[in-house]
């Protein structure tokens, strides 16, 4: 459906001699009727990415394809304008017109350009059923700069829908909302995506957001795809450090790789060896980090049994999250997260052992980017 | 819409050159290139021409003009009075604009409503009005002041309205309000947390001032030196109608008597706006750099705060009294005038017996006087024509200078601001040089004026409408775009409503000053295209001061108006918004 292939965008900075590369050899697939999303933190390259796919930016070189329909290609020197690619977007500020009512604002993409000639008939028709879809029906005459922010994301969906869009753009629709109503839209907005059958590219920082609406994920840094998968892959097998990072919350411990066993991979690590499922980019006598999320490990307050994966430390600090309790744990020498259900709660100081379930375990090759996320 | 070229290009060749334009791309690229040719013939033609007559003479180029010029008798006198006239109306100006924007923001004197009023109803009044007001307040023996002082025995205090101190005097009141809006801004954007914590620190009020207060605001002083320095060289209206009779000649005067005088001198004109135009040039990037300064001083942050005024304890009522007495002196008394001497047949000073021979003579005379109706009418169409031309055209070029791609696109903006330093009276010099043999016949009719006019408040439309543009933010645009609107349809639909307010504030303004515009006016007009401000002019060499007094009052009526209706309407026409 939506083909971006070799996708390079660069800016100019006057700080530097060379064109920084924003988007630097992009290539991913949409297939039709997918939820796709580009999940990154700022400056990845993620909206700039959207905005080339909308022919807002104009890229360097690489191709856009919807369906058979060539948008932007620097092979063959084609670049449709933005306003002929019939495509929808939804716009992070919504960007919802102020000098226009709710009514007008739908009715525009109607009025203009190609489909200026549209019947009255057929544009009222269309501009209500639009409003409907996101129940803004009732709210038609009303200004648009008289409706709370909820109110305006669903308008400037329902104006990006009118038009019947080969595609359905979206710029961080969710992030100008405040955390509840934010909880609520997204599952309207994955509803809606699934009622009315449209590819949609959507674009966040949002892990969880990510996680929760997507088919599939392109996780993004510096410009370039780190990790393309569905949502299950990119939480549960993150290729790179940078992913298990960004996507959740992970620790990290380094080490180096010695050898394989019956249930895996033997990482020697500060605080003696543990046994990884899984390995990625590295192999025995390499250095590594072993990647675990906090919720994987199981908390044992029997500190006299010594097998395989099992720590023994002390809780350094723990904070009552609502759900759980999480804790700080000070090993021998390296710290871990880990979590308990809110009814078990145990103590600062309080001794107690962990065990890190191989198959929730990854070495993964040592990335500049982690040295980053946790000096930060 | 796509565009194909034929050649392909070799497999894994980058392409970093942006090779093709889309219809839309091309658009901007081909309005680009027309606004520029227009701004170019606009801003760069006069000046190509004045510089081209100056230095060239009938056998080519040569310098004889400006020895020509400079070898006219009472040159260094010329010069001399001419920067003392500038310095002394900026002394005048600042000093007395600065202590009004000073009282009015940082401390609790009351009456303050009365200085906002005296701050904009100068820029409403047209200067040869209130120069000629003067005359009738300041003279030496009809000067309503003067009799006054003389009366109670202080005639030692008196200021002769026709002398460099009259000039002075007179030019410094009607600039200090430019100087007390530049200054009030400054004063405001001062955050107070700056003296509270000198005030903190141990320091005294005095020493407050004295060491923060105007050391922050310093660089915007600077800057409304400087401006007001540049404007008193400009300054046309008070030279002619005060210096010519005393014999006090600037540049601007003389090079209005060498093109109204035979033999008709061109090198002297060239040569002395050349001069002028580099003098103003100068200071007006002087004042660039100062402003550049006071951004380095600025204290303004995101949010809004009110400056903490300060108690003035005692002297609450005797600053008030000031304020009052500056309100009489610059606002009522030019104005009431004004009014008396449209009431009377002939003048006669203001007195129980004069009051008897009260008419409305004069109003209908003006309304009976063909040429008087003629210029009524020719001032309105070029004020309405001007302004609608320059807000449409700047918020053109507004647009791509801010929002399109095309590189250099600063140009654009800088291109329209250039008349900024052009004084009215040289822009009439060139624009005499251009059209007096230009196959365009254009010269001697409003065209021309209507050139000189658009030329000239290009820059004001440019401030307006780019500030407007600014808010709208570059998501809305897009959207429209994602919606399927061509560039067209986006700007006239989307852009253009969103900046109206600016758009309309911007016109009002445009039509104010085009019918005050009196020194590009007075070398451009013929019999038929006269305009009021001229006509004011004319009434004045010929001693009709109740004609002149009476169209004076109807044309400062109608300007009030108009800016109070604009100023009722500006509430209303932004975007609907809580």
């Amino acid at each position: 459906m939506l083909y971006v292939e070799n996708l390079r965008k660069g800016f100019h900075d006057d700080t530097r001699a060379t064109r920084v590369m924003a988007v630097d050899d992009v290539t991913f697939t949409v297939e039709e009727g997918q939820f796709f999303t580009l999940l990154g933190p700022s400056g990845c390259g993620k909206t700039t990415t959207l905005r080339c796919i909308a022919g807002l930016e104009s890229p360097d070189s690489g191709e856009i394809r919807v369906g058979d329909r060539v948008l932007y290609s620097g092979a063959k020197r084609i670049s449709v304008d933005s306003n002929d690619r019939n495509l929808g977007m939804v716009f992070q500020s919504y960007a919802i017109w102020p000098h226009m009512n709710v009514f007008e604002n739908v009715a525009f993409p109607l009025k203009v350009g190609k489909r200026r000639r549209t019947p009255k008939k057929e544009v009222t028709e269309r501009v209500e059923r639009a409003l409907e879809v996101v129940e803004l029906g009732h709210l038609a005459g009303r200004y648009a700069t008289k409706l709370s922010g909820g109110q305006q994301q669903r308008l400037a969906l329902a104006r990006a829908l009118v038009i019947e869009p080969a595609l359905l753009l979206l710029d961080e629709p969710l992030s100008n909302l405040d955390a509840k109503l934010r909880d609520s839209l997204r599952f309207e907005l994955k509803r809606l995506q699934r009622e009315q059958g449209i590819t949609t590219v959507y674009v966040t920082h949002d892990q969880s957001e990510a996680l929760s609406m997507s088919n599939s994920i392109a996780v993004m840094q510096d410009g370039k795809v780190s990790q393309l998968g569905d949502p299950f892959s990119i939480y549960l097998n993150p290729q790179n450090a940078f992913v298990a990072d960004f996507v959740g919350s992970t620790n990290f411990l380094d080490g180096t790789v010695t050898g394989q066993d019956a249930d895996g991979w033997v990482v020697e690590t500060a605080d003696g060896p543990v046994t990884v499922g899984t390995v990625v980019g590295v192999t025995a006598g390499d250095r590594c980090i072993v990647s675990i999320r906090p919720e994987h490990i199981e908390v044992q307050t029997d500190v006299s049994g010594v097998g395989r994966n099992v720590f023994t430390g002390t809780i350094d600090v723990r904070a009552f999250t609502g759900e759980s309790m999480a804790y700080q744990v000070k090993l021998g020498s390296g710290r871990l997260s880990c979590k308990t259900p809110a009814a078990q709660r145990l103590q600062s100081g309080k001794p107690i052992s962990l065990y890190v379930p191989p198959e929730h375990a990854i070495a993964l090759a040592p990335g500049s980017a982690v040295a980053e996320a946790r000096s930060a | 819409m796509t565009q194909v070229l034929e050649r392909p290009l070799a497999a894994g060749q980058q392409v970093h050159a942006r090779p093709r334009l889309g219809r839309q791309a091309l658009v901007q690229y081909v309005i680009a290139a027309v606004v520029v040719v227009i701004l170019g013939y606009l801003v760069l033609s006069p000046l190509v021409y004045l510089v081209w007559r100056g230095l060239t003479t009938g056998e080519g180029l040569s310098l004889s003009n400006i020895a020509a010029a400079y070898s006219v008798s009472g040159t260094p006198t010329m010069v001399m009075n001419s920067f003392l006239f500038a310095f002394g109306s900026a002394a005048v100006s600042v000093v007395s604009g600065t202590a009004l924007a000073f009282f009015c923001v940082r401390t609790n004197a009351p009456m303050k409503p009365l200085l906002y009023a005296a701050s904009l109803i100068p820029l409403i009044v047209p200067g040869i009005l209130f120069t000629i007001s003067w005359v009738f307040l300041l003279s030496d023996d009809i000067g309503l002041i003067n009799v006054v002082l003389r009366n109670m025995g202080l005639g030692f205090l008196h200021v002769d309205a026709f002398s460099m101190p009259g000039m002075i005097l007179i030019d410094g009141m009607h600039q200090a309000p430019l100087v007390f809006l530049l200054m009030f801004a400054a004063f405001r954007a001062t955050d107070p947390a700056l003296e509270e914590s000198a005030l903190m620190s141990g320091a005294g009020i005095g020493s407050v001032i004295r060491k923060v207060t105007l050391p922050l605001v310093r660089p915007a002083l600077l800057g409304a030196i400087l401006i007001s320095v540049v404007r008193g060289l400009e300054s046309f209206e008070t030279p002619a109608v005060l210096g010519i009779p005393a014999g006090k000649w600037v540049f601007t005067s003389q090079i209005f008597e060498a093109l109204r005088t035979y033999p008709v001198r061109y090198d002297v004109a060239s040569i002395y706006s050349i001069t002028l135009l580099l003098l103003t040039v100068l200071g007006l990037l002087a004042v660039q750099k100062a402003n550049s300064r006071s951004e380095r001083y600025q204290t303004i942050s995101g949010k809004g705060f009110r400056p903490r005024p300060m108690d003035l304890g005692a002297w609450r009522w005797p600053v008030s009294i000031v304020f009052a007495i500056y309100f009489v002196v610059v606002v009522l008394l030019p104005l009431l005038m004004l009014v008396w001497m449209s009431l009377m047949p002939f003048y006669q000073s203001p007195s129980a017996a004069a009051a008897g021979s009260i008419t409305f003579e004069n109003y209908e005379r003006i309304f009976r006087n063909a040429s008087i109706v003629g210029a009524v009418k020719n001032s309105a169409i070029l004020a309405l024509a001007s302004a609608t031309a320059v807000v449409l055209f700047t918020a053109v070029v507004s647009w791509l200078s801010l929002k399109s791609k095309i590189r250099g696109r600063k140009i654009f903006d800088l291109l329209a601001s250039v008349p900024l330093a052009i004084p009215g009276l040289v822009l009439g010099v060139a624009l005499i040089f251009i059209y007096l043999r230009s196959p365009l016949p254009i010269y001697g009719t409003l065209a021309i004026l209507f050139i000189a006019y658009v030329t000239r408040y290009l820059p004001y439309g440019i401030r307006y409408t780019s500030s407007s543009l600014a808010q709208v933010s570059a998501e809305l645009e897009d959207s429209a775009r994602m919606s399927g609107s061509t560039w067209w349809d986006s700007f006239r639909r989307v852009v253009l409503p969103l900046m109206m307010p600016g758009i309309i504030a911007g016109w009002v303004y445009i039509v104010v000053v085009s019918i005050r515009e009196l020194s590009s006016s007075i070398l451009l007009y013929s019999h038929n295209t006269r305009v009021m401000s001229v006509t004011i002019w004319e009434l004045w060499e010929n001693g009709q001061t109740g004609e002149l007094a009476a169209l004076g009052v109807v044309m400062v009526a109608a300007l009030m108006v108009l800016v109070a209706v604009a100023q009722r309407m500006g509430a209303r026409i932004g975007v609907q918004d809580a």
